[in-house]
């Protein structure tokens, strides 16, 4: 039959390859930490507070000229820098201590550049943010991952078993604070549109790993003879070019909206990215691998049956 | 073998229909219009001749002036600026009688807006706008209530002659201060039947005997729900007097509201008008007494030291004759013989009364009228937020009574006329009941917002024609098949949108990317098992059959917890993830549909029911 098909029947010992793997994505997980910890995030206005004013002049300006005039007036702490091109200006101010933090100052601003300036300019974007405000986006992003973690290990409990609910987990786990780990080695400013890409990383990966953990269901009750290593590396490998399609085509059209979507919503396509690129690593070698860790055995997938039934429930 | 029964056709059939006709309204531009209503009563048809008329004379081109619902009008304009230049007429020929409003309106065929039919909602990112969150600062609203039960106990007592020494509130409490234990008591019970609201317990301490006089948390609750409530009323009001079609103003949570107004331009002018807290105060000067000895820090009984606009210190008696609550209405003006800007006002009926009285009494003595600003900052010590309230009282008029007036008057000794038209408004509008502080603001220029309706349909487009491209390669005819049920699951999420009137934001449009991109999973799944059947060795048909079946439980599985990261991000969202929360939502459950009944429906179409040797695929 002949048919497009970028794997032939594949046979690859992935699971045999845990070990490596495991050491690899602890090592990762290691410096991720670090990171986080020691250097912290590049957080965005949406959790430091503050004002971000975008603005579009007719002629090219000085930076300087902006920064100057600006000091004049007071405001030292802001950061001005072209945003597209030199007509169009990004200016930065950071919550001061001691400082009033008010949404008027992005008035003040806007009047004191326009009088300055010898055309009109346009105002075109301000976002002002107080301190609490920040202060709770940060604490329900937290919340959030907290709670749709803990919703999908309930769920795939259910469904499955604990341990692949754990194993399932324990990928989400290393895919969440993958991408953020890089988020923070890098310095990329971290907004509100990240954290919902990370969430969404989340269900994307959870994704993957739910097709694996069916078929490895199916799997069991199917094949007689094979050792759980032999199962889950069968699965993995009946439906590694399912995996490798979706998250190509999820790809394609990530990097469409990354290249093509404008600033506002660049930080959110490079974490899907990231997301779905360690999403696949960390369902056949985490989550899988997780779940033979702890002993998963054929009895735990088995339909459940009235009485007498004989199985075997070594590991 | 595989064959869907008719009544499965047709409702797929029925759905995608509906789907087009509620996508329908999505395909026609947006005109620039504005809006025009009457303060009372309607637009007549009298009326929109006139402003063709004087439309036609400014040399505006007009689209089209129709009658809205509710007597409202609408004038469509082809270009932006025509409808800035359209205003400004508008605001010549109809003057105060109409309230107009800049908006942008879908032209639709006269046979969709009969279905009821509406676009998208589109965010304020999208269309431009400006976004602002207000925090209510609820403990003043309950400090402000203990001062009115401290005053009102302060009277009581008075008014019944029962001797007290201090009284006063602090920290949640009012504390009545005694000499004797029986005129406390007395006075606790009068208290207790006088005020039911409040909790009164007695004491006594250092030789003295108390009255003490809590809110209990219900009623506190009560008031802080009753000063949200009212300051949502008061900033509609206000909001409705700057012109903007489609404001919304909404509670979030305990103490937040939301405002947007769409398409608004002016963020300056609307946080000034928002979180002003401008009144007046009317008090009689008080002639008696040496201002000098004020100055020194002796500031006699009963009396108050303020200052007027020019530094010039002025002592005021500390009983008000009447509050800017109490005034019902207020125009700005001219002072018909200084023609300095003036406010004239309208009060109520005690008021009237207490102004009548008081101006009866005192003919000839100076009254003064006190303007009075509050505002609430938010300054960073030691890296935590702290709230501050600033308040400032100044005197701005001072005048002899010349005669007895009582329910209309005016006041004079304003800066501007901006200044007094600001005041009428917000006197007009009603007091804020507890202060507020803007929080958030988010303001997006119109022309950001067509930028980003562009790149976002831009990438939309990209993403979608790889996919589609890539499908039909690699799957051939189930690609195609794949492909066909892809646009259809955009149409049904624009539909969903279009139907609930959600709204569309940025990070709304990268959801729909999102589940474009995973809407293709389901149909990969189905299609790899289908491949996987038949390297087994099943007959086409069974391989279908399968690979349908098979994939099934897996995809509802996967979708699910997938459905479970959308709605915890709706819940825990605000603004831009809850946009990306409800297309993502919306997507995957449209996907799920069109993925797996949608695209067996035309794979049955194209092989069931007959003898096939070889499946493209």
């Amino acid at each position: 039959m002949a048919h497009a098909q970028i794997l032939k029947e594949s046979n690859i010992d992935f699971l045999g390859k845990r070990r490596i793997a495991a050491i690899v994505s602890g090592a990762l997980m290691v410096i991720c930490l670090l990171s986080i910890l020691l250097r912290g995030f590049n957080f965005g206005l949406d959790f430091t507070g503050g004002t971000v004013i975008e603005l579009g002049y007719e002629q090219p300006v000085e930076v300087a000229a902006i920064t100057t005039t600006l000091a004049e007036a007071g405001i030292v702490d802001a950061t001005v820098q072209y945003f597209g091109s030199n007509r169009d200006i990004l200016i930065r101010i950071a919550p001061q201590e001691g400082e009033e933090a008010s949404a008027e100052l992005s008035d003040r601003v806007f009047r004191l550049l326009s009088a300055n300036a010898e055309t009109a300019i346009e105002l075109r974007r301000v976002e002002f943010v107080g301190p609490q405000v920040g202060e709770e986006l940060r604490e329900q992003g937290g919340l959030a991952v907290l709670f749709a973690l803990i919703g999908i290990l309930v769920y795939v409990a259910l469904r499955f078993e604990w341990r692949l609910a754990v194993g399932a987990v324990a990928a989400l786990m290393h895919d969440v604070l993958f991408t953020i780990g890089l988020f923070s080695i890098f310095y990329i400013p971290f907004d509100l549109t990240v954290l919902a890409a990370v969430l969404a990383v989340i269900g994307y990966s959870l994704n993957d790993t739910i097709v694996i953990f069916d078929r490895i269901r199916e799997n069991f009750r199917k094949m007689r003879k094979g050792t759980v290593i032999e199962i889950s590396n069968r699965s993995v490998n009946q439906t590694l070019s399912r995996t490798i399609i979706t998250s190509g085509t999820t790809l394609l059209v990530l990097l469409a909206l990354y290249f093509l979507g404008g600033a506002a919503i660049a930080g959110f396509s490079l974490a899907l990215i990231i997301g779905v690129l360690v999403g696949t690593y960390s369902t056949i070698y985490i989550a899988t691998a997780a779940a033979v860790w702890l002993g998963l055995s054929r009895a735990d997938l088995m339909p459940v049956e009235k009485e007498g039934k004989v199985v075997d429930d070594r590991p | 073998m595989n064959q869907y029964p008719l009544w499965k056709n047709l409702l797929i059939l029925a759905v995608i229909l509906f789907g087009l006709i509620l996508a329908l309204p999505n395909l026609f531009s947006q005109d620039p219009a504005i809006e025009i209503k009457a303060e009372t009563g309607e637009v007549s048809a009298a009326t929109r001749a006139e402003i063709a008329a004087a439309m036609e004379n400014a040399g505006v081109p007009v689209k089209a002036i129709e009658a809205r619902e509710a007597g409202r009008a609408l004038i469509r304009f082809e270009k932006p600026s025509d409808q800035l230049r359209g205003q400004a007429t508008l605001e010549r020929t109809l003057g105060d009688r109409y309230q107009h409003a800049l908006t942008q309106s879908p032209d639709l065929p006269g046979w969709v807006e009969a279905l009821g039919l509406q676009p998208m909602f589109l965010g304020l990112d999208l269309r431009g706008g400006i976004h602002v969150l207000i925090d209510v600062d609820m403990d003043a609203a309950v400090t402000q209530a203990l001062e009115r039960f401290t005053g009102d106990i302060r009277t009581l007592l008075r008014n019944d002659r029962i001797r007290y020494l201090t009284v006063g509130h602090e920290n949640g409490r009012i504390a009545v201060r005694f000499r004797e234990e029986p005129v406390r008591d007395e006075a606790a019970k009068l208290i207790r039947r006088e005020f039911q609201d409040l909790e009164v317990t007695t004491g006594s301490e250092g030789g003295d005997y108390y009255v003490y006089a809590i809110l209990p948390p219900a009623k506190q609750a009560e008031i802080k729900g009753f000063a949200l409530q009212q300051n949502i009323t008061t900033l509609r009001n206000r909001v409705n007097a700057l012109g903007v079609a489609e404001p919304i103003i909404q509670r979030q949570g305990e103490r937040r509201i939301i405002v947007q107004l769409p398409g608004a331009q002016d963020p300056a002018r609307l946080k000034d008008l928002l979180g002003a807290t401008a009144t007046l105060e009317y008090r009689l000067v008080d002639t008696e007494h040496n201002v000098q000895d004020a100055l020194d820090g002796r500031v006699p009984v009963g009396a108050a030291l303020y200052y007027e606009r020019n530094g010039q210190p002025i002592l005021l008696k500390r009983r008000v004759i009447v509050t800017g609550d109490q005034i019902t209405s207020a125009a700005a003006g001219f002072d018909q013989q200084s023609g300095s800007p003036m406010v004239s006002v309208s009060l109520d009926g005690q008021g009237a009364r207490q102004m009548r009285r008081v101006t009866t009494e005192n003919v000839g003595k100076p009254m003064a009228v006190v303007f009075i600003e509050s505002r609430t900052v938010t300054r960073i010590v030691d890296g935590e937020p702290v709230k501050e309230r600033v308040r400032s009282e100044e005197v701005i008029s001072v005048a002899n009574i010349l005669e007895p007036f009582g329910r209309r008057f005016q006041t004079t000794g304003l800066d501007s006329s901006e200044e007094a038209h600001t005041l009428a408004l917000l006197l007009r509008a009603g007091a804020l009941a507890a202060p507020i502080e803007i929080v958030e603001e988010r303001t997006i220029g119109p022309s950001l917002g067509q930028d980003n309706i562009d790149q976002g349909f831009r990438s939309v487009l990209i993403g979608l024609s790889l996919v589609v491209i890539f499908m039909a390669l690699y799957y051939r005819v189930f690609g195609l098949v794949a492909d066909v049920v892809l646009v259809v699951n955009l149409v049904l999420i624009i539909a969903v949108l279009s139907l609930l009137q959600a709204t569309l934001t940025m990070p709304g449009i990268a959801g729909i990317v999102l589940t474009v991109g995973m809407a293709v999973d389901a149909n990969v799944l189905i299609f790899e098992r289908i491949r996987e059947e038949i390297r087994n060795g099943s007959t086409p048909q069974a391989s279908i059959h399968a690979g349908y079946d098979k994939a099934l439980s897996t995809i509802v599985d996967a979708n699910v917890t997938t459905l479970i990261a959308a709605i915890v991000l709706f819940s825990f969202g605000t603004g831009p993830v809850k946009g990306f929360a409800v297309t993502l939502f919306i997507g995957i459950l449209t996907s799920m549909f069109t993925a797996i009944l949608g695209s067996r429906a035309l794979i049955n179409l194209i092989y069931g029911g007959r003898r096939v040797k070889r499946l493209a695929i």
